[in-house]
């Protein structure tokens, strides 16, 4: 485990590592005659990046769905903080919703809001109570932090880099300071240097704010740099979890041929080298 | 949420110190806010029992700590890290665009307006004369003629719409014979009726209707759908692979709208007269052929001529306007929304300046 701040501190004697922060059992989902998940089963503990990975179309971002409650499975048990998610109603949702943050693959981003407006949307709806100039002011911690620079705030989403409006959503995402942060492929469509970027940041934010990070990803060099656990998603299940090394033991032909294919093979490669340079 | 921590504001000893006991988070923000600019300074503010601190409760502490050289006792590792975390994100983020004072934006907005609406009639010439360029280019080189593409729009611009002008002016046709009988009853003269609904459902209604109807269901959708490919960048997309977004999208639609207009009038006149028709023969008891004989000698042939005559040129304009509006459309899903409404005031507005026109024109040549 990487995190090693909060020990000795009394203030997080709720937040142990390790603990189970989502738990999905038996999920199935299927559109149609397609079944995209039959019997998912998958834990996320507190403090860990969960890279998922997985072929197109294995129902990464459906699983994503279903755990966030944009998509009620055919069946299965979900916990989210040790809530059971499905058949919830709206406004029991609504605390657990306040605790997680979402990047979505595009950022959706609200288009006729600023990107420092965007970030104040949840803290109003959760908290309409906090004063527009404090509001403001939290925005605007929130769009530094994120790494944007500070004249980002008053623009809007479409006058935004892809790279950008990825940050600009990750700011929205940690509006609430959540406990937990979904992220759908957040280094797609960023330039390598970019993406590493990316990557440390989140690493970073997670250190600092104990985030529990669920990651969806096709970024090899993403899994190498920040995560701790990958999670493989094939043949309607999660046929995997572990450590990338963990993972290389396994004899799955799709886990063999992702990383040690000429990509996998170049991205842990560098990662090597870089540990050695530094 | 539920826990609701207990401050204590210990005033002795000189120095005012701020005691957290349990959150400091987003939570109780508000009141921590309140309380801190109660306190007076020189403050000092005791992390010592805080159980759950958050970037928002750091970042108060940051503030007092910026702006009013507040001390901070007892931070825990955690609660260090996230103030100095706080601090380096500490800049000024502006979140608004600036906003200029009224009566100079008032100004602004004008010279904006009046720019806009230039640039637009501009735009709308240029493209004007790019689709009569692309029909030419049709035209000389039959080939690039994409029929696929029109019959289709033929069947969502005309047969598509059948059923709702059909009900739509046969209504219409009952209301005109309803109220004429009511009001020729008053002096006797119910048989003018059928001048009535044959004269107006001919000359004027059905035509204006059916271009009302076209603009609200086709211009629209010409408007949204490539106001929506304009956005997904498809029509960048055609023109680099060399195909003319004005000869595949906006020619077919342009020609589904001028070819099913007259098409759907002639349809229109007859289901009004049916409408009528009907009213008549059970209200008044006029048998269906009287009615239609009557008709053939009160409604010259030139009220047809008038109606159908205008028929293409409303499609047109329905179309111009629907295709020019989607292609203005630029960054956000937002604008395709304002351009598609613009699509259908501008068309409706349109047809009804130009029926105006028409009315007068035909008066004048003689087609009374």
């Amino acid at each position: 485990m990487t995190d090693e701040a909060p020990a000795s501190t009394p203030d997080t004697s709720s937040k142990k590592d390790g603990e189970i922060v989502i738990s999905v059992r038996g999920l199935k989902n299927s559109f149609g005659d397609q079944i995209i998940h039959d019997g998912l089963d998958l834990d996320l503990r507190r403090g860990e990046i969960l890279g998922v990975v997985g072929g197109s179309g294995t129902g990464k971002s459906v699983l994503m769905r279903s755990i966030i409650g944009l998509q009620t499975p055919d069946a299965g048990e979900i916990e989210v903080l040790g809530e059971n998610m499905i058949g919830r109603d709206d406004v029991e949702a609504k605390n657990i919703r306040r605790r997680w943050g979402i990047l979505f693959q595009n950022g959706a981003l609200f288009s006729t809001l600023t990107v420092a407006e965007n970030v104040e949307v949840p803290i109003r709806e959760y908290f309409p109570f906090i004063k527009p100039p404090l509001l403001d002011e939290i925005a605007g911690y929130k769009v530094a932090m994120s790494g944007l620079p500070a004249d980002a705030g008053p623009k809007y989403p479409s006058e935004l880099s892809g790279g950008m409006r990825k940050r600009a959503g990750l700011a929205r995402a940690l509006a609430l300071d959540p406990e937990l942060l979904f992220l759908d492929e957040p280094t797609a469509g960023l330039d390598p240097i970019g993406a590493a970027a990316f990557d440390e940041l989140i690493e970073n934010l997670k250190q600092r704010l104990d985030l529990t990070v669920f990651l969806i990803t096709h970024d090899l060099d993403t899994l190498w740099a920040i995560c701790d656990r990958v999670a493989v998603l094939s043949d309607q299940k999660v046929v995997a979890v572990g450590t990338i090394e963990e993972l290389l033991a396994l004899d799955h032909p799709w886990i063999q041929e992702y990383f040690n294919g000429p990509r996998g093979r170049a991205a842990s490669a560098g990662l090597k080298k870089g540990h050695r340079g530094a | 949420m539920g826990e609701d921590p207990t401050r204590r504001d210990d005033q002795g000893g000189g120095d005012n110190v701020y005691r957290v006991v349990g959150a400091l988070t987003i939570t109780r923000a508000a009141s921590t806010q309140r309380e801190i600019d109660a306190m007076d300074d020189p403050l000092t503010i005791d992390l010592s029992e805080v159980e759950r601190i958050d970037t928002v409760g750091a970042w108060l502490v940051h503030r007092a700590v910026r702006d009013r050289h507040a001390e901070v006792t007892g931070e825990t590792t955690q609660s260090r890290q996230l103030l100095e975390q706080v601090a380096e994100a500490d800049r000024p983020v502006r979140v608004r665009p600036d906003q200029r004072a009224a009566p100079l934006r008032a100004l602004e907005e004008l010279g904006d307006w009046v720019a806009e609406a230039g640039k637009t009639l501009v735009g709308l010439l240029g493209f004007l004369g790019a689709t009569v360029i692309s029909f030419g280019i049709i035209v000389t080189r039959p080939r690039r003629f994409r029929l696929n593409a029109v019959v289709q729009r033929f069947d969502l611009v005309g047969v598509r719409a059948l059923g709702i002008i059909g009900l739509m002016t046969f209504l219409i046709g009952i209301v005109i014979a309803q109220q004429g009988a009511v009001q020729l009853q008053q002096f006797g003269a119910e048989v003018y009726t059928i001048n009535l609904i044959g004269r107006i459902s001919v000359r004027e209604l059905a035509t204006l209707m059916t271009a009302i109807m076209v603009a609200g269901r086709s211009g629209s959708a010409f408007a949204a759908q490539i106001g929506t490919m304009k956005i997904t960048e498809e029509i960048d997309a055609m023109r680099t692979i060399g195909v003319s977004p004005t000869e595949a999208l906006v020619v077919p639609r342009m020609m589904a709208a001028v070819v099913m207009m007259p098409l759907l009038s002639f349809y229109a006149m007859i289901m009004s007269l049916l409408g009528g028709g009907i009213f008549v023969w059970v209200a008044l008891g006029i048998p269906p052929l009287t009615y239609i004989q009557r008709l053939q000698e009160v409604v010259p042939i030139t009220d047809l001529w008038v109606g159908l005559i205008k028929a293409p040129v409303f499609g047109f304009i329905i179309a111009l306007a629907g295709c020019f509006q989607g292609m203005l459309v630029e960054g956000n899903s937002e604008e395709v929304g304002t351009r598609t409404t613009a699509a259908v005031v501008q068309s409706i507005f349109l047809v009804i300046v130009l029926d105006a026109v028409f009315a007068v024109f035909f008066s004048n040549v003689g087609w009374i």
